[in-house]
């Protein structure tokens, strides 16, 4: 896999049919439907348990709006990922392109994953901290190395895009 | 700092309340007492705090307090050790309205911010 800037967009080319699966699994890693741990992550408390009133306007106000924009996010890196079926051939390496951009919403959609799925295997800081760990043999080995490599590609866009800030 | 909102400002989810009654074209105007401690709270000194999580990487942490609270990167950084070797970082102090909207673009990122009120 080599992933670098071309111009206006981040090209992800030579990507294998693995990890090419991987990425089209992201808009299916965020839906939390089915995991209570990784709807209380995303859409985490603003307050303690005490500030009821304000919890509850939150949750009457904020979450929604909180809603519509993980769910645009989603719906940007599936629409880029679209790409990913294009394929003839179906064990072929591809190549995705990703506008700059997008590259807001590939974070946030990222990093949605990333925490959703964190907190659905429950894993501890020590094994988020262990990039080294042993190939795979179950469902959850794989959701760490989801985590990771979707963390390794949040690096990559992280040293594209500007902060928005004059650095100074 | 005034607690006033500026006209391109949303609304946080406080003010959505604090919004006068409007009803047959008349507005009920809330009790002075309601008023004077509405204000007094507003403008007592509120918290904007950001926990660690294991999961969200440094860099996006950083990035993020540049963006959401103009720091330059060095004071973004320092708070980002901070949440990473404390477990907390204080963000920002000021009036609860601002908090507010703080937490609110703070969650719109993922980072695991609450505000609380100092003491």
């Amino acid at each position: 896999m080599e992933i670098c800037r071309q111009n206006e967009s981040l090209e992800i080319r030579e990507l294998d049919p693995f990890l090419a699966e991987l990425l089209r699994q992201i808009p299916d890693s965020v839906n939390t439907k089915n995991s209570p741990a990784a709807e209380e992550r995303l859409l985490s408390a603003p307050a303690e348990a005490k500030e009821t009133e304000f919890r509850s306007e939150w949750k009457l106000y904020v979450v929604p709006e909180l809603r519509r924009l993980f769910q645009s996010s989603t719906e940007t890196v599936r629409q880029d990922l679209e790409q990913l079926h294009c394929t003839k051939k179906p064990f072929a390496n591809c190549t995705l392109k990703i506008p700059l951009a997008h590259a807001d919403a590939w974070l946030n959609a990222l990093n949605q994953a990333r925490l959703a799925i964190a907190a659905s295997y429950n894993f501890t800081e020590h094994e988020l901290a262990d990039h080294f760990r042993s190939p795979f043999g179950n469902r959850r080995d794989l959701g760490l190395f989801q985590v990771n490599f979707y963390g390794f590609l949040q690096e990559f866009i992280l040293r594209e895009i500007p902060a928005c800030t004059d650095e100074g | 700092m005034s607690g006033q909102r500026r006209e391109d400002e949303a609304p946080s989810a406080s003010q959505l309340m604090e919004y006068p009654v409007i009803a047959q074209g008349t507005v009920e105007t809330p009790t002075v007492e309601k008023e004077e401690a509405t204000k007094g709270e507003i403008q007592a000194p509120w918290n904007v705090v950001v926990h660690n999580d294991p999961v969200n990487l440094m860099t996006y942490v950083t990035m993020v307090f540049q963006r959401v609270f103009g720091y330059p990167r060095e004071r973004a950084e320092k708070h980002m050790l901070e949440v990473h070797q404390k477990g907390r970082s204080i963000l920002w102090s000021g009036v609860r309205e601002r908090a507010e909207l703080y937490v609110q673009q703070l969650h719109a990122y993922l980072l695991l911010a609450t505000i609380e009120k100092p003491g």
